[in-house]
């Protein structure tokens, strides 16, 4: 499979399955090494193309990425990579490798298998709304898979071996994205990240941090990873999210009742900017996005709107445009074009209502 | 490389001494290495009498920054990148790496997932532990019938042995 197919459609995390208001996606990545041999980070040229010659043949038998994709990062453009890292298949680390590192994705886009990222091995798997326990088992079986056949390095006491001791035990971290615009807009986020935080699980803006958070967009994720099993880090994660999750409902539900007028404000000046716009930054765009997200989730817009919302969400980002373009875009010419796509897939976009009741 | 004295931590000096002829090594973590006196060069008598080796004839200490055997990674590199170089340097820097991995997580023993190849060993480690202690227990009741048995199956299970992981 060529990256085309990649590029041009989404993942099945984004596009497909269950419809969360508040989760986006589940993920869960496992960090794992071959015993004996350098790390990434501090093996030769030479030793990192042994390496990835030992594991990628594996990995490319596996059953589970039959007819994926499959490709050196340095067979890759940097538009391409960065596609990637936009989609969260590849860390921005490991779009920044080259020769010696690969990655591997099955068709759906659920599963993706960086080679020799800081670890030998990084594979994760993503889906579709709030689902730890099934994201697991689907990384999980991936990881057997692998270990019948790889010699991974592995300590009674420590568990697995990885490049950066925070990883080391389980070498897994567990998370989950969450759309919190409601604890943004109340003004309640900063005390509720920090409360979280204070457990020893980790929430941060997926693009920049607390009230700065682009799009009311944040993650949250287990910090440590030796001394717990596996499935305790996600319960422990999962009722964590599940506050979140009551937290944020909790601040919508009082937003309608006391500010309802900015609020729909909000909405309507978001969908107005939007469809009128003929330049607009990532940063802008996301934040509107995200009100509109919320407008859906509120009943302001019918629920078929969610697909083409989701889709902006991707297609709205610096290497998504570059690559539709097919050409070198400066800065400004990626706002034009950013505005121009905004604008079209908006044309289907229901209209907000013009009273202050939801769901006309 | 253990302390041959406290048998815990990671070995830092060596000495290396002969004996008639003969090489002896010791090798010692940093902090028996001070309560030895082996630090200072006049000291060196010391490490003697707590092996027994005897008279010193010549001896020369190594007190070298630790190199990882496997992949040549120094504590120095750790400080510079904040990443080990291989699986081996866990073993090579346990005693610098402990007290690390303790402030960072919730535990200090891994309780997740097993590698299924190891898990296996692990399992067999158990019936034979518990295989001998059946074994003592028919000797002591001098249930000699039993104890052939158990025997004969230690035996099986001993021959049947993989290579650690
Ligand atoms: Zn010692
Ligand atoms: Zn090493």
């Amino acid at each position: 499979m060529k990256i085309d197919p990649i590029l041009t459609r989404a993942g099945d995390w984004l596009s497909g399955g269950s419809r969360h208001p508040i989760v986006i996606s589940s993920r869960v990545r496992l960090a794992r090494n071959l015993a004996k041999l350098p790390f990434p980070g501090w093996a030769k040229k030479s030793e990192r193309v042994r390496i990835l010659e030992e594991i990628k043949p594996e990995v490319d038998l596996l059953p589970a990425i039959k007819d994926g994709f499959s490709e050196q990062l340095n067979e890759l453009t940097a538009t391409e990579k960065q596609v990637l890292v936009e989609r969260h298949l590849i860390s921005r680390e490991h779009a920044a490798k080259g020769m010696g590192s690969a990655v591997v994705i099955n068709p759906p886009q659920t599963i993706s298998i960086m080679i020799n990222e800081e670890d030998h091995l990084r594979m994760q798997a993503i889906t579709c709304g709030l689902d730890l326990e099934k994201t697991f088992q689907m990384i999980d079986e991936i990881d057997t898979a692998l270990e019948a056949q790889l010699d991974f390095a592995f300590d009674e006491e420590l568990g697995y071996l990885t490049a950066c001791p925070t990883n080391v035990g389980t070498g897994m971290r567990a998370s989950a994205m969450v759309h919190l615009p409601g604890l943004v807009l109340g003004e309640q986020i900063n005390q509720v990240v920090n409360s979280v935080n204070k457990i020893g699980l980790a929430v941060r803006g997926l693009y920049g941090e607390g009230t700065e958070a682009m799009g009311n967009l944040f993650q949250v994720s287990n910090q440590t990873t030796l001394g717990e099993k596996e499935d305790q880090i996600i319960e422990r994660l999962q009722k964590v999210i599940e506050t979140l999750i009551q937290r944020e409902t909790q601040a919508r539900e009082s937003l309608l009742a006391t500010k309802r007028t900015t609020l729909m404000d909000q909405i309507g000046r978001a969908y107005g900017i939007l469809t009128h716009a003929y330049s607009i930054s990532s940063k802008e765009a996301l934040n509107l996005i995200s009100i509109l997200r919320l407008g859906i989730d509120l009943g302001f817009f019918p629920e078929e709107g969610r697909a083409i919302i989701n889709q902006l969400l991707m297609d709205t980002q610096p290497a998504h445009l570059q690559n539709l373009s097919q050409q070198k875009l400066a800065a400004e010419e990626r706002d034009h074009l950013r505005a121009d796509i905004v604008r079209e897939r908006l044309k289907k976009f229901p209209r907000p209502p013009n009273t202050k009741s939801p769901g006309q | 490389m253990i302390c041959d004295v406290c048998k815990t931590h990671t070995a830092t000096v060596y000495l290396t001494q002969i004996v008639d002829g003969n090489m002896k090594k010791i090798n010692l973590c940093e902090s028996c290495s001070k309560e030895k006196g082996v630090a200072d060069p006049t000291g060196f008598a010391l490490a003697d009498l707590l092996l027994g080796l005897g008279e010193n004839q010549q001896v020369e200490q190594v007190t070298q920054t630790e190199h990882c055997p496997v992949c040549g990674f120094t504590q120095a590199d750790f400080k510079k990148t904040g990443r080990l170089g291989c699986s081996t340097c866990y073993n090579t820097f346990s005693d610098a790496l402990g007290s690390l991995i303790k402030a960072m997580h919730k535990g200090t023993q891994h309780t997740g997932k097993i590698p299924a190849r190891l898990y296996r060993d692990l399992a067999r480690t158990d019936r034979l532990n518990e295989l001998r202690k059946h074994l003592e227990d028919a000797v002591s009741k001098e249930d000699y019938e039993k104890a052939a048995n158990l025997r004969d199956e230690i035996r099986q299970l001993e021959g049947g042995r993989s290579q650690p992981i």
